[in-house]
């Protein structure tokens, strides 16, 4: 073991701190998950999961940890103005949640948004089935954001509840020294219950910073959730981020999962389709330059008869980026009549790019329709040179080309205000104008 | 009249293999030429070089266009100045929209030109004339270049842009090949409508049947790098019955 000693030093002799602040569903998961930690420490690169992925050396920096929960304050007014694209809106500071001003607006009676510390104390029973209960087997990362995460945002949409705002959870480090963060989300859609909800993740401090984000999702029967996420971050910025996904049956899932800007990130998504009828649409578009690594995990589990699943994975990589994708498609034996498709398309622009791409498909029933797909190319020389051809600078007939692959992934999007803010702001990234994060680019151009 | 094209002693290469062994030709403006030649002659590297493709290096030789040297001028530029090639084989460019290519094309030479970029209803008007010179559908518009068109619907779609970008000298790669009777007339319709006193064409073609209505003031036969016959109009009609067994023998 490397660092992971400090780490469990850490919560040894601070347990009491950590404790403090948190409800006690945190503090019994933690207790569970530290035993897990201490077990396997961090993962190294012989695991072939992590062989892309170097993490222990992204713990081994001397990050501070906000144990004693010292208050944080947004700096500046952060007003989302996405033309049409009207938010109720809420923040992660490090890992706590913090609310919004949402003037005049409202959610539906009896949905639920805030910390699981505010929360739990009325709705024990209410979260109790569902916190860290899809995590719990997680990998030791996962174990390490249990035991160390002191907050959790929790969204609950009771039964037959819609939800037409779009709900837009803003996460942001906010510290003047290197930065270590634990962020926690419950996501509850109960019965025939509908919402969407957009995560963009703003980390953007010139120091080092670390995040480890878990998010556990319960779909109900017939209910359905979008869900977006987008990282705008800095290159000293480390995410890893775990998503967990139950569906019950005929519910919808829809997750877009957009990489603008970033440092080092590492996302995995897991879906598990529990009831009949259920449907999954993963979407993911990686956008890398300079020395950015962008590492995506997906599974898909189908686990009862006639579910449906479509992925959708572009990475646009330049300069000396690096991508990964490892995506499954599991098809369990007693999932007859499953319908699953993957699609994987990379873009390396130079020759220093490098993609590793494994997609995976695992089937075990006999009465199935599943397709999986894999290209890394370059840009089509002949379609550049038809556009010079025409007048358009090379320069600008790559961006051309790089806009019109991205798109695919962006025309998913089911909001029509955010598809357009996306199709605007791949562009400017294209061109180098977007800037690195100073504030929310998605919201405040 | 003016010498809009001057070439001289060109020879060119691809994969350090010599396709064009000492090219001469000129065209002034408002002349149409074409070039005609068995396959594997050449006719297809001299329209490439032209425009600047740059798989293709030229070796030795020189290229004068409007006065100045064609061959330091980059891709764009070459088509800012006024220079158009309808390629043998368009190229299909999935997700970029028709309009939202010509929309770059047409500003960029614009501002090459040292002009606004054109306003969104000026643009669509364009668009809209342009498209009627060629019977170009107007949902063919809203697609992806080239993407799942006819071969028809391709070499329309060419002369469309060059109707867009009103060229100087256009060149056509067989245009006619991969086109029914019908679409020949529209695309040879189009570009004649195109035709100005200050234009010039240079038309690649196998066949008689597309000089039949893109009426050439002057045929070269183009034959292992280099053009071995010059005549007027009635070559056509002579290669027509002979082929071009003779014109090999004779080199």
């Amino acid at each position: 073991m490397g660092c992971e000693q400090e780490y469990i030093n850490i919560f040894d002799r601070h347990r009491e701190l950590i404790d403090e602040p948190c409800a006690s569903i945190l503090n019994e998961e933690r207790a569970k998950a530290i035993i897990r930690f201490k077990a396997t420490g961090f993962p190294d690169r012989k695991d072939e999961d992590w062989l892309h992925t170097d993490v222990a050396k992204k713990f081994a920096t001397d990050y501070g940890m906000n144990l004693g929960r010292v208050a944080t304050a947004i700096h500046g007014t952060f007003t989302c103005d996405v033309p049409n694209l009207n938010t109720y809106h809420a923040y992660i500071i490090n890992d706590s949640f913090q609310a919004g001003e949402n003037k005049g607006k409202q959610l539906p009676q009896g949905v639920m948004l805030g910390s699981i510390n505010d929360i739990a104390a009325d709705s024990r029973d209410l979260l109790g089935p569902y916190y860290n209960r899809l995590a719990t087997n997680g990998d030791s990362i996962v174990q390490f954001n249990t035991a160390f995460t002191q907050d959790c945002l929790v969204l609950y949409i009771p039964k037959n509840t819609v939800v037409e705002d779009t709900i837009q959870i803003v996460t942001l480090l906010q510290a003047n020294v290197d930065m270590m963060s634990n962020r926690r989300l419950l996501i509850i859609l109960e019965e025939n219950s509908r919402a969407s909800l957009l995560l963009c993740d703003h980390s953007s401090l010139q120091k080092q910073t670390l995040s480890t984000q878990v998010t556990e999702i319960f779909v109900g029967r017939g209910a359905s959730l979008d869900l977006y996420e987008i990282e705008e971050t800095s290159g000293s910025n480390t995410r890893l981020g775990q998503l967990f996904v139950r569906q019950e049956q005929d519910s919808c899932f829809r997750h877009s999962n957009i990489t603008l800007t970033n440092g080092f990130t590492r996302n995995r998504v897991e879906v598990s389709l529990e009831g009949e009828g259920a449907e999954t649409h993963i979407n993911g578009l990686a956008i890398g330059d300079k020395e950015q690594h962008i590492d995506n995990r997906t599974l898909v589990d189908h686990k009862v008869p006639r579910c449906t699943s479509n992925e959708l994975y572009k990475y646009i990589l330049d300069e000396q980026s690096t991508g990964v994708f490892a995506g499954k498609m599991l098809i369990r034996p007693d999932a007859q009549h499953s319908v699953s498709e993957q699609t994987n398309r990379n873009l390396c622009l130079t020759s220093c790019a490098h993609m590793y791409a494994q997609p995976q498909l695992e089937i075990y029933a006999d009465d199935v329709k599943c397709s999986h797909g894999s290209t890394v190319g370059q840009l089509d020389g002949n379609a550049l040179f038809y556009m010079q051809q025409r007048g358009i600078p090379a320069e600008e007939a790559r961006h051309l080309l790089m806009y019109a692959f991205a798109g695919e992934v962006i025309d998913n999007i089911q909001i029509e205000a955010l598809r357009d803010r996306l199709h605007i702001l791949v562009e400017k990234r294209f061109r180098g104008e977007l800037n690195r994060c100073k504030g929310c680019s998605l919201c405040k151009q | 009249m003016e010498n809009l094209l001057e070439i001289k002693n060109l020879h060119a290469t691809i994969d350090g293999k010599e396709i064009l062994k000492g090219i001469n030709l000129t065209v002034k403006a408002g002349e149409v030429h074409a070039i005609m030649g068995p396959n594997g002659s050449g006719k297809s590297t001299l329209s490439n070089v032209l425009v600047g493709h740059p798989a293709y290096t030229v070796t030795e030789g020189e290229v004068k266009y409007k006065g100045k040297n064609l061959l330091e001028l980059s891709p764009e530029d070459r088509s800012h100045e006024g220079l158009f090639l309808s390629f043998q084989y368009p190229v299909e460019i999935p997700g970029v929209s028709i309009t939202n290519f010509m929309r770059a094309a047409v500003n960029a030479k614009r501002q090459y030109l040292g002009q606004e970029p054109m306003n969104a209803t000026e643009f669509l008007k364009m668009m809209r004339e342009k498209r009627a010179l060629v019977n170009l559908d107007s949902k063919l518009a809203n697609r992806s270049v080239n993407e799942g068109f006819s071969g028809g619907e391709k070499k329309r779609n060419e002369i469309f842009q060059m109707a867009m970008l009103d060229p100087t000298l256009s060149i056509l790669d067989e245009t006619d090949s991969g086109l029914d009777i019908d679409a020949l007339r529209i695309v040879a319709e189009g570009v004649n409508k195109l035709k100005r006193e200050d234009t010039s064409s240079i038309v690649i073609t196998h066949y008689q049947r597309l000089l039949d209505y893109i009426k050439p003031d002057i045929v070269h036969v183009l034959y292992n790098g280099r053009i071995v016959k010059t005549a007027g109009p009635e070559l056509v009609m002579e290669l027509e019955e002979r082929g071009y067994d003779w014109i090999k023998n004779e080199n």
